[in-house]
């Protein structure tokens, strides 16, 4: 919020200097000629001269702040965005195209009502400049209502940006919601992102990953066995920030490479090892985040790996890629439904180069004793095994079954209930 | 009697600039008087002009108003008591008519009533019809602009009025009528008149003395008919040719009209 109204500020800023110094100076003389003092000739007759200037600032960034506002969904912030991001994430489309027309009206309405006002203030019509005012008003009242009818004590649910995140938060918020409590969700954070607003107590739970806390926030490069690095995980969130690791689901989603089943037998590759030697003929394809995570310079100091081409794309186009040989090699998560619809291998690591990344529950600090919070989320403890995760995310990730998330969720509970403890 | 403007061996250097705007300039304009000061572009008019409500001040020399120093003034109040007219009028494009003329009573505090009321007197000295309070300046034309301009530079009652070509870009006829109601006025109001004026056949007809510039000194100050008659600097006598040929051309074609 802040930083867009600092980004803003600029142009708004610039043209009312411009607009200033762009006054006729032949009417600057004149305002002191009159015996204007330097204040009134400001105020009287340079500032409203410059006005339309001014306003056209105003208009110029509103536009922009609306459309980059749109964007702010990844740093956690609520807007339009969530529904463009979300529905992009669960192949939505009704969702991403009501986002973006929202968005564009919501630009096109704000500009419009500073026009009104412009022309209000320039040819002196208060009626115009009112109306304009109110509509303006109107526009933030809509806009801020829903955060201020949120209530107070509800739990904030996170998740990250990837449909295994948007199941596990709906599920979450089904458990919580079954023992009465009331919920709200903020989803498509950024890894960092959300785990700063838990330990802010921004949101109040989430799933992370043993691993991505490991290399991320404790920005450790050594691997240990899986019981150990969660047992430093837990101790290290408990001292650093408060924040209590609840337990872990049952299932890991750790970063792997991962190639089309064709290509690995042909090229006779089953382990990171085998990849390693073929590597410089070979293209690879990361998500947004990959070749920037200490995961992958662990990977490259151990094998050595080396590629000939590099690229970025969203994890939902990745398998895909990989199936249909556009790419040979990608960065998958080993929870993804995806790689048992493309018939994707995931490569061996010998040498445990990638840390274990056990999905765990994470409390807020001011959550982190809240007994009716821990004993609605027992259930979940333990009861989600890599098949099972994997099978929720294939049933997400198939358009053609038309479920949402909160749809999967619900599936996925029956499961959990169904399987014998 | 003490002049109601007097400059005192003032010259002006603007920054570095070797040459300057005005050059050890003496000259006093009677309280009442017309003066017309003329002379190529930047010949230091506009500057001698600037320095008398300290929009300018001097680099030497003493500039007085009714016989004090300007610098020992407040430059606002100052200009509060001083009548000016801008070249290319300067009026305020986004203020009415009336909101343009009442400026300086306003910033002087006066009472709306008596705003109001200046503004009507004032809009009937310049002969402009009330209707016309309401209007913005790019609604008038350029003579109704200059019009204004007077009356803006009237509204305060000031005892002195500074001018800076008022007349010029208006057409022949417009520039007639306009220039003798303005001596009409210097008249009726007893005013102490400063005009700057490109146009020697204006300043022959309308002013009580001429001061003629050149490089940033008054060569030659006199009344109309001396210097017409008798000027000693060349330049003078050249600029004095214009309205001496125009007033024997007309003097020629009028006789020979007569039967």
């Amino acid at each position: 919020m802040l930083a867009l109204t600092l980004y803003s500020m600029l142009p708004v800023l610039r043209n009312t200097i411009t607009a200033i110094l762009g006054v006729d100076p032949a009417v600057n003389e004149a305002a002191l000629g009159v015996g204007m003092t330097k204040r009134q000739a400001l105020f009287m007759v340079e500032l409203p001269l410059a006005l339309p200037v001014i306003m056209a600032g105003i208009r110029t960034s509103a536009v922009w702040v609306i459309g980059t506002a749109t964007l702010s969904t990844p740093v956690g912030q609520s807007s339009l965005g969530n529904y463009i991001f979300a529905g992009l994430q669960t192949q939505n489309w009704i969702f991403v195209l009501f986002g973006c027309v929202a968005a564009a009206l919501l630009a096109l309405v704000v500009d419009q009502l500073l026009a009104l006002m412009e022309s209000g203030v320039s040819r002196r019509r208060r009626g115009r400049v009112a109306f304009g005012a109110a509509g303006i008003a109107l526009v933030v009242a809509a806009a801020l209502a829903p955060s201020l009818a949120r209530p107070p004590g509800a739990y904030v649910i996170g998740a990250k940006t990837f449909t295994e995140q948007y199941i596990l938060a709906a599920l979450i918020e089904d458990r919580l919601r079954a023992v009465g409590l009331t919920v709200s969700r903020r989803e498509a954070l950024g890894s960092i992102i959300v785990f700063n607003a838990l330990a802010a107590g921004d949101v109040d739970l989430y799933t992370d990953y043993s691993g991505t806390i490991w290399a991320n926030e404790m920005g450790r490069t050594e691997v240990l066995p899986r019981e150990q690095v969660l047992a430093e995980v837990e101790k290290w969130l408990k001292e650093r920030h408060g924040i209590a690791l609840l337990g872990t689901l049952g299932f890991e989603n750790a970063y792997a490479l991962a190639m089309a089943r064709k290509r690995a037998e042909a090229l006779g590759i089953k382990s990171i090892a085998d990849l390693a030697r073929v590597a410089p003929r070979l293209s690879i394809v990361g998500d947004l985040e990959f070749f920037s995570r200490p995961e992958w310079a662990a990977l490259r100091n151990a094998y050595g790996l080396a590629f000939a081409a590099e690229r970025l794309l969203a994890p939902d186009f990745m398998y895909a890629a990989a199936a249909a040989g556009e790419v040979d090699v990608i960065s998958a998560y080993t929870s993804d439904g995806r790689i048992k619809q493309y018939d994707l291998v995931v490569l061996e690591d010998p040498k445990r180069a990638i840390p274990p990344y056990d999905a765990i529950l994470l409390l807020s600090p001011k959550r982190a004793e809240d007994s009716t919070l821990r004993d609605a989320l027992k259930p979940l403890i333990g009861s989600i095994d890599v098949a099972l995760m994997r099978e929720a995310n294939q049933r997400a990730g198939d358009t053609t079954r038309k479920e949402t998330p909160a749809d999967v969720a619900r599936w996925l509970w029956s499961r959990i209930e169904a399987k014998p403890r | 009697m003490t002049p109601a403007i007097a400059f005192d061996r003032v010259s002006k250097h603007y920054g570095e600039a070797r040459t300057a705007a005005l050059d050890d300039v003496t000259l006093a304009v009677a309280e009442r008087e017309f003066l017309a000061v003329v002379g190529p572009s930047g010949s230091g008019k506009t500057t001698l002009l600037r320095l008398v409500n300290r929009l300018t001040d001097p680099s030497e020399g003493k500039v007085r108003f009714q016989g004090e120093d300007v610098r020992a003034q407040d430059p606002i109040l100052l200009r509060r008591r001083i009548g000016y007219v801008f070249q290319g009028v300067g009026l305020f494009p986004h203020l009415t008519v009336v909101e343009n003329i009442g400026i300086t009573p306003k910033l002087l505090g006066w009472e709306n009533s008596r705003i109001a009321a200046r503004v009507d007197e004032l809009l009937a000295l310049v002969h402009l019809a009330p209707e016309y309070r309401g209007r913005f300046p790019n609604e008038l034309s350029g003579g109704e602009r200059q019009r204004v301009g007077i009356a803006r530079a009237l509204a305060a009652q000031p005892p002195v009025v500074l001018m800076d070509e008022p007349f010029g870009a208006l057409d022949p006829l417009t520039r007639d009528a306009l220039s003798k109601d303005y001596r009409r006025l210097h008249e009726t109001l007893k005013l102490t008149s400063v005009m700057i004026t490109h146009d020697m056949t204006e300043a022959v007809l309308l002013a009580d003395r001429i001061a003629v510039m050149h490089a940033g000194r008054v060569i030659e100050i006199d009344t109309p008919r001396a210097l017409m008659a008798a000027a000693k600097h060349a330049y003078v006598r050249e600029l004095m040719q214009t309205p001496r040929r125009q007033a024997e051309r007309l003097g020629a074609l009028l006789s020979e009209r007569r039967p």
